[in-house]
């Protein structure tokens, strides 16, 4: 457990006026401006807007007024949600500079719930990417050992919390991108069901997979965040219609006769210090009242190869918008085929060329069958395997991550070695269902190793009761 | 076989695609207007112009129009999809075109032609339209070589409906008959204003040609037409230069053709082998579309009666013959149910259709003039007390008043029916001025009639009977 305070104390400590929004947006902000340029979790930081929210809030609770359940929290957000009138660039120079004209949902919700926006944190460009080293404008380092990556894509999103920039903040999930650095930077990161949370003003990598969700310390801050951000959203066609659900209230309920599932025939590569970690979270939950029972999931193994056709095939669509020709950046040329391609060779980087041109070819005629369309129906036997194995098992508890946060440049030669990072992150996504990662102690180097805790569809009370149990075990 | 124009041995097939737009309020994944007509790049917002973050989420009136199309179309409403259509275009904001590709709204309909014949309706399916690019500068007014291009996005997102026919069109003339009854379906179900001038309704064929009872030919698609009279002229034209290159050994390639109006010619636009590889798939940020059987039928029950519908009961309702131009042109205005208000206060249909044809072109589907006072001009006229001519004076003045005691008028203006022998004194000063032409209709000269009648009809000053005249002379010739 970290020593920093919780959005949960902050927001009761501003609400009540026994702390400033102000006093605690200073505290924050000064704590960037010690460590922001050894960590570099932000590409901007918006201290002057956060100072002046921080002061109308503070105005507005000596009025009496209710400011809401996150009064006075500072957040980051990852930099691929839409901030009406503040950049938003996914870590891309091709959106270097567009201020979007409309703000995501989950911003507005943010925002009625007294929170305090402090920047926008680095990523992967496009959220493609498992180390933060893929962002156009530097990487991220690891708050806990600054020679190490934070995990990605939200790496800057998890550093910012690690570091005590921000006493929670939000990422994107698409294959792992929010369970992964939690796990490395040793916070709680949540991914929710697929259509709990809006994705309207979700900078768009993969649509069927993508998901907004919290980074935070404690398990009951993650409750909060999940619970203030989800709901269903009529600007998102995917949106579940159904209300938030309740889940601070579940939280201390035990895990009493409840059948947490441990998969038989994981697939192999999770280091040693980590499936030690893994045991001991098992042995915590029997030990709390728990049933641990064998499950198997023969079609995970394959998981990571439908990914990597569905999720670039979709990203070759969404970011075929990025032309030069109504926002972002322009490469003039003497005619438009030359100014598109110029642009795109100029605007992206490495790892969203290879993506896009990876899943324009899955997509195309004569291949499609073999590759987009085979992928779906892998995609289709994963989530019956997981409705087989969730019929014994309440929850599947797995690794986040198979390693500890890594050193910088350790994958970057061999795509496919980073592509592996998300080995156990990627079937949830696949399926739609949420799950999370929660720090349970540490491995080698003393860094942290998370424990995922996976989920059925709408399965969250289920997962924080779980998640509740192993922080205070951990 | 029938007669469609070409060398003797030839068949024409044809295939129609028409897009319509839909007549909403709103665009079909946005809350931005859908007007034709306003300041370039106002009806715009995040989803129109495919900004990072923005998500579609369906028009549900435009589905509901889309699925009146169908359903007017005789097609079945089913459970369907939308896909991406990737492409790069600077008017295509989002670098694809959200549309319906494998799992259509609307499959396996039929439209009746008035001259009985049927065309198949494959599909009508839902999709988005692109914004309107200009390019100024080089050469035609396209974008290669061009100085510069603008672009309109008011237009992009606006609602279509594509209707895919069967290849089951066999001449010209069909063709046309297709698009204007479709064009009357539209407008009478409220889907579209379907006017091919502003774009609204956009028509592209698919022609070739086969010698009788031969396979299918190369199908060549005609895109640019821009009228329904145009699309006669492309067809013809087409099947002609098909012919040509087919009787002196040549073979037809696969390609879309761009009708030219101004030399009335069609020229190769792309070949088939440079088609776009498009990458559908299926639209991950909206769900399916299935509409419930409750809701189909909800919007079947208010469907409007439809055009074909509405001339058989006009044409039995006034006497008149079902395919004649009186018929069509009073169905298409909308004015049928008004001449059914006519014949129920008492009115003569077959001359109340006679007036609206001739006098009602621009009064809409709700003329001003009261149903009642053309109904009674209509029984003065049955009568014998007003003449043709007196009854078309009085209708201008009561249309001009928006409406009046037609008796009133007539006596106010000194109209009265003229007694027979009156009339037969007119005749006899009609055949004195007027011998020659008597001599020829007497030797049975039937057009020297009219000449006649209207000398006759000029000497009593408008006053005689026409018909009352036409009886005297053709009694007194004896036949």
């Amino acid at each position: 457990m970290s020593n920093f305070t919780s959005a949960t104390s902050i927001a009761q400590n501003v609400a009540s006026g026994a702390q400033s929004a102000a006093s605690v947006v200073e505290e924050h902000l000064q704590r960037i401006s010690q460590r922001e340029e050894e960590v570099h979790a932000f590409n901007l930081v918006t201290s002057t807007e956060a100072r002046e929210r921080a002061a109308d809030l503070d105005a507005r609770i000596a009025r009496g007024e209710n400011v809401g359940p996150l009064a006075g929290v500072p957040i980051a957000l990852k930099d691929n949600m839409c901030t009406r009138g503040i950049p938003t660039t996914c870590s891309s120079k091709i959106l270097e500079g567009w201020k979007p004209p409309y703000n995501a949902t989950v911003i507005d919700k943010l925002f009625a719930a007294g929170a305090v926006f402090v920047g926008k944190t680095n990523l992967d460009e496009f959220a493609m990417g498992s180390s933060t080293e893929n962002s156009a404008f530097g990487p991220t380092r690891n708050p806990l050992d600054t020679s190490r990556v934070p995990g990605g894509s939200s790496g800057g999103s998890a550093a910012a919390v690690a570091a005590g920039f921000a006493a929670v903040s939000l990422g994107s999930d698409t294959g792992g991108s929010i369970r992964q650095p939690a796990a490395l930077c040793g916070v709680v990161g949540v991914k929710p069901t697929y259509g709990l949370v809006s994705r309207y003003g979700l900078v768009a990598f993969a649509s069927s997979l993508d998901q907004i969700g919290p980074f935070s310390h404690s398990v009951a801050d993650a409750a909060l965040l999940t619970e203030i951000i989800a709901g269903h959203d009529p600007m998102d066609s995917t949106s579940i219609p159904k209300p938030a659900p309740s889940l601070v209230s579940v939280l201390g309920r035990g895990v009493e006769r409840m059948r947490i599932g441990r998969v038989a025939d994981l697939p192999e590569g999770a280091d040693a210090d980590v499936l030690a970690r893994l045991d001991a979270a098992f042995v915590a939950l029997e030990k709390a009242g728990a049933t641990i029972v064998d499950v198997k999931l023969p079609s995970l193994s394959y998981a990571l190869t439908a990914y990597y056709l569905i999720a670039p095939a979709e990203a070759s669509s969404n970011l075929a918008r990025y032309d030069g020709v109504r926002y972002g950046n322009r490469v003039a040329a003497n005619d438009m085929n030359n100014m598109y391609a110029d642009t795109r060779a100029a605007g992206f980087g490495d790892e969203v060329k290879r993506r896009i041109m990876l899943g324009t070819y899955a997509l195309s005629a004569g291949y499609y069958d073999a590759y987009y369309g085979k992928a779906l129906k892998v995609r289709r036997l994963i989530s019956n395997d997981f409705a087989a194995a969730y019929a014994n098992a309440d929850v599947i508890l797995t690794p986040t991550s198979p390693t500890i946060a890594f050193p910088f440049g350790a994958k970057t030669d061999d795509p496919l070695t980073m592509y592996l990072c998300d080995i156990f992150t990627i079937p949830t996504n696949l399926a739609g269902h949420p799950a999370m990662s929660v720090p349970f102690g540490t491995g080698q180097a003393n860094m942290p190793v998370g424990v995922q805790i996976l989920a059925p569809t709408l399965g969250e009370e289920a997962m924080f009761k779980v998640a509740a149990v192993l922080e205070s075990a951990a | 076989m029938i007669d469609n124009g070409l060398p003797e041995g030839w068949e024409l097939v044809v295939g129609l695609e028409v897009h319509v737009e839909l007549a909403t309020k709103t665009k079909l994944f946005s809350g931005s207007p859908n007007r034709f007509g306003d300041e370039p790049n106002t009806n715009i917002d995040p989803v129109t112009l495919g900004l990072p973050g923005a998500l579609p989420v369906l028009n549900q009136h435009a589905v509901e129009l889309a699925m009146r199309i169908g359903l007017a179309l005789n097609c079945t409403v089913k459970p369907s999809t939308f896909h991406r259509k990737n492409y790069f275009y600077p008017d295509l904001s989002k670098a694809y075109q959200i549309t319906q590709y494998d799992e259509p709204l609307n499959v396996d309909g039929f439209l009746m032609l008035p001259g009985g014949v049927r065309v198949g309706v494959e599909r009508a399916h839902m999709e988005e339209d692109t914004g309107k690019s200009s390019h100024f500068g080089g050469a035609g007014g396209r974008i290669h070589g061009s100085d510069y291009s603008l672009i309109d996005f008011n237009r992009a997102g606006v609602p279509l409906v594509e209707i895919v026919s069967h290849p089951d069109v066999r001449t010209a003339e069909q063709a046309r008959q297709y698009v204007n009854e479709l064009r009357a379906i539209l407008v009478a179900v409220g889907a579209s204003d379907a006017k091919m001038e502003e774009g609204s309704m956009r028509c592209d064929a698919n022609v070739s040609v086969r010698k009788y009872g031969a396979e299918l030919g190369t199908r060549c698609e005609i895109k640019n037409v821009n009228s329904v009279r145009s699309l006669g002229k492309a067809i013809e034209y087409e099947a002609r230069r098909q012919i040509d290159v087919l009787e002196t050994g040549g073979t037809i390639r696969q390609e879309t053709r761009h009708w030219d109006e101004t030399d009335g010619r069609t020229h190769t636009l792309r070949a088939k082998v440079d088609a776009n590889d498009y990458r559908y798939f299926l639209e991950p940020d909206l769900v399916m579309l299935a509409p419930d059987a409750e809701w189909v039928e909800r919007v079947r029950a208010a469907l409007p009666v439809l055009p074909a519908a509405r001339r058989t009961n006009l044409a039995v309702l006034t006497g008149a013959d079902e395919d004649s131009e009186a018929i069509a042109v009073v169905v298409e205005r909308g004015q049928d149910t008004y001449i059914d208000e006519v014949k129920n206060s008492g009115g003569d249909a077959g001359r109340a259709l006679v007036w609206v044809q001739q006098s009602f072109a621009e009064e809409g589907n709700a003329p001003r003039l009261p149903a009642k006072d053309l109904a009674a001009l209509t029984v003065l006229e049955r009568d014998g007390k007003l003449t043709a001519t007196q009854a078309k004076t009085v209708l201008g003045d009561m249309l001009e008043a928006g409406g009046g005691d037609p008796a009133a008028i007539a006596a106010s203006k000194g109209f009265e029916a003229l007694d027979t022998s009156v009339i037969e004194g007119f005749v006899n000063e009609g055949i004195a001025v007027q011998p020659d032409a008597w001599a020829k209709y007497c030797a049975g000269e039937e057009k020297a009639m009219g000449a006649l009648v209207g000398t006759i009809m000029k000497l009593s000053k408008g006053k005689a009977d026409g018909k009352v005249v036409t009886a005297i002379l053709q009694q007194r010739r004896g036949s």
